[in-house]
């Protein structure tokens, strides 16, 4: 089977747009990918796009026809892939596999999300959709409450302080003042975090990734064709994929993401590389919590040391595993399908060493993970500067 | 977004209803799944033993409605049909019989809820009127001391 690599990126500003449209979105997240890659509209043989629910945000479905259509691609075999925030992250895989299985050798993979176009509410209500409608939705729970229960777990079993949660917050907040992409790019200080209003206890409001609108497109390759048109491809070596149930309150812990155990598990092994191997990581940080989360289930520390580990500072940009040099979602912005690509991108950038202040020295590989709902689906995969053999 | 709620129910009063008439077993009475294979629990309801898959026999069973808190929340940002609830207690409940389910805790003030604190079912209103006309009812819990 071919290699898989990344030839072009494309990345939209994340923030609110009320003079913006989906489509206006990503077909400028698409276009830039395209001419990043430096090839011809034409040559693109399939698209994926990741979107959690345009149904309920924009009353937009047929996404993936919708997208082929504005960018001017009718014709090829367009693809919405949905699975709630983590969407845009197994769009890019339904992408790689493409190319992999060789039925195609240029592929774009794409996310979108236009959040701002509903109200507050409505975009809540919508949000809830990932969780279960029936028994968790049903009782008034919202998304911040079911990760303030999995931060409350993680205080009872490991000790974790709602400061160490706060530290979340402030790194990536600094982070995302690097990123010209970014929706925040100010610094936040920790009692800023602290005294911000309380949405769901211990989670407050500085604690929450943001509603946002935003796109961000991948062109991917095989190794042949990449080796052709692009002098510093990025390669995918590691995709895997897991699923858990859809409550949380079915999941065998609530202090670990499962799904991400075996996500990752199945990634490192593909690429063959252990967690320090990694230069850098992009995690799903919807909320603090699920950062201190990721890190222990990806296997950074062990499980119950992500907040102590968050304090050490380990996870800065002058750390010993720089997480979120985006500023992740709490900074840079969550549109929910577009976030597994904007990882990607910020992957890309820090492997090409274009990643400005914010750039890793000497940075070869790196990590994303993105989740979906409360952690019943996640995707993770390994970039690399080379291809090992 | 055209007034309709997004919430389950939808605009159309039809759905709305059969949805939580549908429901009304395990919503009202607490009334889950049992497999006679394993012996484990399931509530809510599910249609096949994810344990024993195929080799399951899925059987109806009342809980009683005893639990415990394991995990819970003081919802201050109330999505719609519960702006006037809050701040409420969401929790997660787990049920003497072993499963765990999602609730409110009600009767109580927030800073008097703690894990491991022992819960009782209790038969309540769940939200208010919405667009289609429904009241809907089910389980919350409260403190048995």
């Amino acid at each position: 089977m071919t290699d898989v690599a990344i030839i072009g990126i494309g990345i939209t500003q994340f923030g609110e747009f009320w003079e913006r449209s989906y489509r206006d979105l990503i077909t400028e997240a698409g276009v830039k990918a395209i001419k990043d890659a430096g090839i011809d509209g034409i040559e693109v043989q399939a698209l994926y796009v990741g979107s959690m629910t345009p149904g309920l945000f924009i009353q937009q479905e047929h996404i993936g026809s919708l997208v082929a259509d504005n960018a001017g691609l009718t014709g090829i075999p367009a693809t919405r892939v949905e699975s709630a925030c983590a969407s845009g992250g197994i769009a890019l895989r339904e992408a790689y596999i493409a190319i992999k299985s060789g039925i195609a050798d240029i592929v774009v993979a794409g996310g979108v999300e236009k959040m701002t176009d509903a109200s507050i509410e409505h975009a809540t209500d919508a949000l809830a959709g990932a969780a279960d409608q029936e028994w968790e939705a049903f009782h008034g729970v919202t998304f911040p409450a079911l990760y303030a229960m999995m931060a409350r777990r993680h205080m009872l079993e490991y000790g974790t302080t709602e400061e160490q949660m706060g530290m979340v917050a402030v790194k990536n907040h600094h982070n995302g003042a690097f990123n010209p992409n970014a929706q925040f790019r100010k610094p936040v200080t920790l009692e800023e975090v602290m005294n911000s209003s309380p949405v769901a206890d211990p989670l407050k409001l500085l604690d929450c990734s943001p509603i946002t609108d935003g796109a961000a497109a991948v062109i991917l390759a095989s190794r042949e064709r990449a080796r052709e048109l692009c002098e510093n491809p990025v390669w995918i070596t590691g995709s895997g994929q897991a699923s858990d149930t859809l409550a949380l309150h079915d999941r065998k812990s609530m202090c670990r993401t499962e799904a991400a155990v075996k996500a990752s598990k199945v990634a490192y092994k593909m690429a063959n590389v252990s967690p320090a191997d990694l230069d850098f990581a992009e995690v799903h940080d919807c909320f603090t919590i699920a950062e201190i989360m990721a890190i222990e289930s990806l296997g950074f520390c062990k499980l119950g040391e992500g907040g102590k580990y968050t304090e050490k500072g380990e996870t800065s940009l002058k750390g010993s595993m720089p997480v979120n040099t985006s500023g992740g979602l709490k900074a840079k912005g969550h549109p929910v399908g577009a976030t597994g690509i904007a990882q990607a991108v910020e992957a890309v950038l820090q492997l090409r060493g274009k990643a400005e202040k914010r750039q890793i020295d000497g940075a070869k590989v790196g990590l994303t993970h993105n989740v979906g709902g409360s952690g019943a689906s996640c995707v993770v995969h390994i970039f690399e500067k080379e291809v090992r053999k | 977004m055209c007034g309709a709620h997004l919430r389950e129910g939808g605009a159309e009063m039809t759905e709305g209803l059969a949805l939580h008439w549908r429901l009304l077993q395990p919503r009202y009475n607490l009334i889950g799944n049992v497999c006679r294979t394993c012996g484990q629990h399931y509530f809510p309801p599910r249609n096949i033993c994810p344990a024993c898959r195929r080799r399951g026999v899925i059987e109806k069973f009342k809980f009683s409605g005893e639990g415990e808190v394991y995990t819970f929340t003081v919802v201050r940002a109330a999505p719609t049909g519960f702006e006037y609830q809050k701040p409420y207690v969401v929790a997660i409940i787990k049920l003497k019989e072993g499963a765990l389910c999602t609730a409110q805790i009600v009767d109580c003030k927030p800073e008097e809820v703690e894990i491991g604190k022992p819960v009782k079912m209790v038969f309540r209103k769940i939200m208010a009127d919405d667009d289609a006309g429904i009241i809907r009812y089910g389980y919350k819990f409260k403190l048995k001391i």
